[in-house]
């Protein structure tokens, strides 16, 4: 089948402003995105740029706007979009590199600034610390978090407030608040209370949507704001 | 532009991001390098697990996981290797779990374990479970823990710097020269950056990507192999390639070994568990390069679904609630690329490139090496797939790539630690960039000439087909016929993007030159070893050879841009080789 692929395209080199290209290419109704990208790069114009490594969804490089949802391209098939004509364009909010490569230092700034990483108190054990499996499931599924920053990058509050911390922060400091092993939830807590923290979340569920490992994190902040509430009650 | 640390570190892995914590913990000043973000680097896509003989689900010894891995890879071992990598296995899966990596858990909330192909008590009695794990995400991790890790002690990123060349100080790194430092190319802005260092740490990967079906991402094409290997370091055992056996078939993408390890079958067109006919005591758990040779006849016998060239991965009987819990991702991977249903669907698999068992050669120090009498390369350091130690022979078992990343990058950060104390900044000239800039600029001037794309899958196709998991001479001459014309062509590559900003048209042409010679020395020792060990399968030598081939290959590159081939010993410190019977 012919699918007719339009990207939005942007060199800083040569554009003023950004421009929709469009590409007819041959395709496989279980081709991902990525790989008609690659089509286009790799058969018709070598300039196409954009981000991927390991294409199957597990690295994060390939978010981008597609159909007007965010998503990796390694991971929408052909047939899954339904329709003969697919529009690729950067991810929302982030200031563009080049096509679809966007400037992530902004949202891996914010992922650092929640601390995200383990802060035991007390000697370190022999063996492994113990942890039963109940409170390992209170936080396994924000540790399936790849940072691509779909979820970020498709909320209106981000969009709104650039300052948010934004969803994939909040993820990430929930996979620590709620880990048996870790002492530093309040620390973690009293930035988050920031109001640039949880607080802008306005329970759209975009990021919900657009997250390729199926988080439930409109939940998980809603447990961080939760424990923000009840910390001093 | 000119940069100065004491450590540098090339790679994001598990290797290089383990080494980083190292250097920061012993306040060297350190940088690493990636041409990615580090989350996105290739070990956050390993599934299964990670052994180390914690015992906690049944009995298990250091000793026994030592003797599986030396068994494993077919006596190509280096011994002294494997049991460094057996015993500080323990401690580092401890130190991980310290760091924060949430494992599962057993009943009684230690770190769980399963099993895993080739793993076994006793020397080979059973399967034992010694694969430490994460669902079925290990991988992410142990990436992502080893990255928080970095967040916390302020490791130094260089993100999105492609690493192009060694700077090397006294002559090549061949001749007694020292690794001095490397230069990157800036993939935002094209700018040539030179970085001076008392160490650099190769940790970049491997290089599945000249195979045309592969688990790989597109990022791994062999840099720090060739980069070395044009510094006149030897690429050690190149022609050990796994197949790892289940990949999905036409794309590769991997489908764990942990779902064999939880119990899943492998079958024929007449739904029979052919591993039967080739490991009746493992089974489906017999190491990988047996079952993907297994597959292989079963397809050349007719025996793939519907005569086709694959067979099915059938998890259908483990359950939803195991299938949900154990392996949910690789569930999910049938679902998105196969359109299939795995609760109800057998899985179509086919063997797929995985893991360069070959490298950079190093000692038991992480240090390289570049002779048959182990000489250290000062100031170069390598581990990971990138390096060969050699704790995977001729063939690894599986969870051991994390092992091995994790013993040896450990090793190799605390090593650099302790080395860089003692030297001083080497002198770099200011024309350093030259050399690279004028190759770089060629590629990007040329209006007309061979397009990368067509070389790299030239080379994936007759690689795969000519050198893939059975080979013989004439096939792998054909293959480096067909390398070496690829190589001509390659001098008159040409790029579509001109410019200098996010210009991977101009990067993906670098890498598939690194793909070029890791391609080269693979075929050439190949075609030198005439005997089967391992991954290395030779239709027209069928045995093993331990009188002519018990020894590591070390090829060179020649004056005449040929390979030079040399061999050295292999160590052997408490098991004596014997047939390899599962």
């Amino acid at each position: 089948m012919q699918i007719e692929l339009r990207v939005l395209r942007y060199d800083p080199e040569r554009d003023q402003q950004p421009h929709e290209a469009t590409y007819t290419v041959e395709a496989n109704p279980m081709d991902r995105v990525l790989d008609l990208l690659h089509k286009v790069k790799y058969e018709q114009d070598g300039t196409l740029t954009f981000r991927r490594s390991c294409a199957h969804g597990v690295c994060g490089s390939d978010a981008m706007l597609i159909n007007g949802r965010n998503r990796l391209a390694c991971k929408i098939r052909v047939d899954q979009l339904k329709g003969k004509r697919i529009t690729v364009a950067p991810l929302p909010g982030l200031p563009v590199m080049k096509d679809l490569v966007v400037d992530m230092e902004g949202f891996f700034a914010k992922f650092r600034s929640v601390h995200p990483y383990l802060q035991p108190s007390g000697p370190v054990p022999e063996r492994e610390r113990l942890q039963s499996a109940k409170d390992r499931a209170k936080f396994d599924d924000t540790t399936k978090c790849i940072l691509c920053a779909a979820c970020t990058t498709s909320c209106p509050s981000f969009w709104a407030q650039p300052f948010y911390v934004g969803p994939a922060a909040i993820v990430n400091a929930h996979r620590f608040i709620f880990d048996s092993r870790d002492d530093a939830a309040e620390e973690r807590l009293e930035i988050l209370a920031d109001r640039d923290g949880v607080w802008r979340c306005r329970t759209v569920f975009n990021c919900v949507e657009a997250c390729p490992r199926e988080i439930h994190i409109t939940q998980a902040i809603l447990e961080v704001s939760r424990a923000i509430v009840e910390r001093h009650a | 532009m000119i940069h100065e640390h004491d450590a540098l570190i090339v790679g994001a892995g598990g290797a290089g991001l383990w080494a980083a914590l190292e250097l920061a913990k012993a306040g060297v000043d350190a940088a690493v390098l990636t041409k990615l973000y580090p989350t996105r680097s290739h070990t956050g896509a390993a599934q299964g697990g990670v052994c180390a003989a914690l015992g906690n689900q049944e009995e298990d010894h250091w000793e026994w996981h030592m003797f599986d891995t030396i068994k494993g890879g077919d006596y190509l071992v280096d011994q002294d290797a494997a049991e460094v990598l057996a015993r500080e296995a323990i401690e580092t899966v401890i130190e991980l779990e310290h760091m924060g990596l949430p494992f599962n858990r057993t009943p009684d909330g230690k770190i769980d374990q399963r099993r895993f192909g080739g793993h076994t008590r006793n020397y080979g009695e059973g399967p034992v479970m010694r694969a430490c794990f994460a669902a079925d995400r290990t991988g992410h991790m142990i990436l992502q823990t080893l990255y928080q890790q970095c967040v916390k002690l302020g490791v130094k990123f260089y993100d999105e710097y492609h690493v192009v060349d060694l700077i090397t100080e006294g002559g090549e790194l061949g001749d007694g020269g020292r690794c001095a430092g490397v230069v990157a190319y800036r993939i935002a802005d094209g700018e040539l950056v030179t970085l001076r260092s008392k160490a650099v740490m190769m940790a970049t990967g491997g290089f599945g990507r000249m195979f045309r079906v592969t688990s790989n991402a597109w990022s791994l094409t062999g840099d720090g192999v060739a980069l070395a290997y044009r510094h006149g370091v030897p690429a050690q055992d190149m022609e050990f390639y796994q197949f790892h056996p289940t990949g999905i078939v036409g794309i590769g993408i991997l489908l764990s070994e942990a779902a064999r390890g939880e119990g899943a079958y492998l079958l024929d067109n007449d739904g029979f568990r052919f591993m039967e006919r080739y490991a009746p005591k493992l089974m489906e758990l017999a190491p990988r390069d047996m079952v993907s040779r297994a597959i292989t006849q079963e397809i050349r016998a007719g025996r793939g679904i519907n005569g086709k060239d694959y067979v099915y991965l059938d998890v259908r009987h483990l359950g939803r609630k195991k299938i949900d819990e154990k392996l949910p991702d690789i569930t999910d991977f049938v679902r998105v690329y196969q359109g299939l249903e795995p609760y109800t669907d057998p899985i179509p698999i086919q063997p797929t490139a995985h893991y360069a068992m070959g490298g950079i050669p190093t000692n038991l120090l992480a240090q390289v090496t570049r002779d048959a009498s182990n000489t250290v390369v000062p100031g170069l350091y390598a581990a990971g797939e990138t390096a060969c130690v050699s704790v995977h022979g001729a063939n690894r078992l599986g969870t051991n790539s994390l092992v091995d990343l994790l013993v040896f990058g450990r090793r190799a950060g605390r090593q650099m630690a302790r080395d860089v104390k003692g030297v001083g900044m080497p002198n770099v000239a200011d024309d350093v960039t030259e050399p690279i800039r004028a190759e770089l600029d060629a590629i990007r001037g040329r209006v007309k000439g061979e397009r990368k794309e067509a070389i790299r899958t030239e080379l994936a196709d007759v690689m795969m087909d000519d050198a893939g998991v059975y080979r013989d001479a004439v096939g792998l001459e054909r293959a480096r016929a067909k390398v070496a014309e690829l190589r001509e062509r390659y001098k008159n590559v040409s790029v579509d993007d001109k410019g200098t900003v996010f210009n991977t048209d101009l990067l993906e042409a670098r890498e598939v030159g690194y793909l070029l010679d890791t391609a080269q020395t693979m075929v050439a020792a190949a075609i030198n070893r005439k005997e089967s060990r391992g991954a290395h399968s030779r239709e027209d030598f069928p045995d093993r050879d331990d009188v002519n081939f018990l020894t590591h290959s070390l090829a060179t590159q020649a004056a005449d841009g040929g390979v030079d081939l040399a061999y050295k010993p292999v160590t052997i410190t408490k098991f004596q080789p014997k047939p390899r019977i599962y």
